[in-house]
């Protein structure tokens, strides 16, 4: 079963296509990690995917609903949501209410009259227990440092309970501490059947925690299989490493 | 003491707009300088209806403040699609439109002769003739706006217009469709500036298009910068001060020739030096 198919997927800016007629298959319930060198696309199929850019053309299939167009406010409902590369918490906003924003409700209506329940509150401080922010959730996202934003937006991610969950480079500025507790939290997910995307430059964490490597290069897939054969693949080096 | 109720009265009509604007710039980071209009729509509804139709004040509030949402809504669809400068830039157009009806629409407002002779409020036989009982009705409205705008902030739909702020894209990937939540505030926010409209034209009894300009509009986003963005008390607060800081200027002793000016520039520097050293306002969280 896949969680994410696309076919022939393309996105340009100015006539450069960064995701260049791609067709990938995210397999369900593994943690899946997408690698290449800087410009190779991976940002901007993340981006595709979650409707915060709109593709120019191919379709992608998530679960079994087919898309032509992705609108960001629907990703939610397609069971997919992300992190981003470089954070995006809103910041003048409390850590206990950024998680709570994933986890109320989202029409006008339905909002207007609602407020924070003690069990939506509770799953909040979970959530945020989960992450190692359990101190900070008064503080707002403003105050918290690079590496602490960084596990917010995990946190906030998680709260969703989305099926498929995109981590763009989560591990950028976390200390070895914090890079332990989010390995642990993806291997916890994938447990819970959920499918993990990951798109990381350390190769030694994909190594350790992905099932299956798609290497994207200048929009394209250029390799895919199991980390092993991915990163000791010529062609996946000589991208990497320009020899 | 008459002199005390009508600032206190003007306080509360410009606090109901600043707290209603507080909703859609302080909390959902929309600039919008098209206040006044709603303003003025609320105003020219209630003297018009009161006037022309010797409706009750308060159905005619009512219609004004209706009235208003109407509008805005039917604006707020097209710049609901807009955000940053690009809403400033297209709410300040709906405010000149605005301000270019109410003042060449003349069959219907008069255009700049105004309306006079507009009637106090009555309610079951009790007019609100006198200030102290035109000042204790302009707090209950003031009371409820504040309340049902406490209530808003505290909802989930006023975490959400909050998180339209800091970074309206990240939200919609949590399943906000973000224009709606921009469309529901402008229309609220519309509809207190309605009221206040409402309760000044039946203060003052007499309205023009000159109360209802861009430059009102900008009076309006300086109460709540002053006082703070991001803060109902703030808008409160801000209303307060710039309101009685003009008056309170006229005790400062400037020759009769140059006061009026004195108290601009003061004025003027005032703002500025606050700025300077207190760029999130006096009661605010955040910078603009």
């Amino acid at each position: 079963m896949n969680a994410i198919t696309t076919e022939r997927l393309r996105k340009t800016f100015g006539g450069v296509a960064a995701v260049d007629d791609l067709s990938i298959v995210i397999q369900k319930g593994k943690i899946i990690g997408i690698i290449g060198p800087n410009g190779s696309g991976k940002t901007t199929l993340t981006n595709v995917l979650t409707g915060i850019h709109r593709m120019d053309g191919g379709v992608v299939v998530v679960g079994k609903k087919e898309r032509t167009r992705i609108k960001s406010c629907e990703v939610f409902g397609l069971g997919l949501t992300r992190t981003f590369q470089n954070v995006r918490v809103f910041e003048q906003v409390s850590v206990l209410d950024n998680v709570l924003i994933a986890i109320t409700k989202k029409g006008v209506l339905g909002s207007l009259f609602e407020r924070a329940s003690a069990a939506q509150i509770q799953n909040a401080d979970a959530v945020l227990a989960r992450v190692g922010l359990t101190e900070k959730r008064d503080a707002l996202a403003a105050e918290l440092s690079y590496g602490q934003r960084k596990l917010l937006e995990i946190a906030r991610a998680l709260a969703t309970d989305a099926e498929i969950i995109l981590f763009d480079e989560p591990y950028a500025g976390l200390f070895p501490e914090m890079v332990k507790r989010v390995s642990g939290i993806m291997q916890e997910l994938k447990a819970e059947g959920k499918t993990v995307i990951l798109i990381e430059h350390d190769m030694a964490l994909i190594r350790e925690l992905c099932d299956h490597v798609l290497v994207m290069d200048a929009g394209k897939l250029l390799a895919e299989g199991t980390p092993e054969a991915v990163l000791s693949n010529p062609s996946v080096i000589e991208a990497y490493l320009g020899v | 003491m008459e002199y005390f109720l009508h600032l206190a009265i003007l306080f509360s009509i410009f606090a109901i707009l600043a707290i209603s604007l507080q909703l859609i710039v302080g909390y959902t980071g929309l600039l919008s300088v098209a206040h006044a209009g709603f303003y003025g729509i609320g105003a020219y509804i209630v003297a018009l209806l009161l006037k022309n139709a010797g409706m009750n004040f308060f159905p005619a509030l009512l219609l004004g403040a209706l009235g208003s949402m109407l509008v805005a809504f039917l604006i707020g669809i097209v710049l609901s699609r807009f955000r940053d400068d690009y809403y400033a830039l297209g709410s300040l157009g709906f405010g000149v439109i605005a301000f270019s009806i109410l003042l060449n629409w003349q069959e219907l407002t008069r255009g700049p002769l105004g309306i006079p002779g507009i009637p106090r409020p009555e309610l079951f036989g009790f007019e609100f003739s006198s200030n102290l009982s035109y000042l204790l009705l302009s707090f209950i409205l003031l009371g409820a706006v504040y309340a049902f705008s406490r209530f808003l902030t505290l909802s989930s739909f006023g975490r959400a217009l909050q998180a339209i702020r800091e970074d309206e894209e990240a939200l919609s990937v949590f399943g906000y469709r973000t224009s709606w939540f921009k469309l529901a505030v402008f229309v609220i926010g519309a509809g207190m500036a309605g009221i206040a409209g409402g309760l000044f034209a039946s203060y003052i009894t007499y309205i023009d298009p000159g109360s209802f300009n861009v430059t009102e509009s900008i009076f309006i986003l300086s109460l709540i910068i002053l006082g703070g963005l991001g803060s109902l008390r703030g808008a409160v607060v801000g209303a307060l001060v710039l309101i009685l800081l003009p008056e309170a200027l006229r005790f400062v002793g400037f020759t009769p020739d140059i006061a009026a000016q004195m108290r601009q520039v003061v004025y003027g520097v005032l703002l500025i030096v606050l700025m300077l050293y207190r760029p999130q306002g006096l009661m605010g969280k955040y910078k603009l």
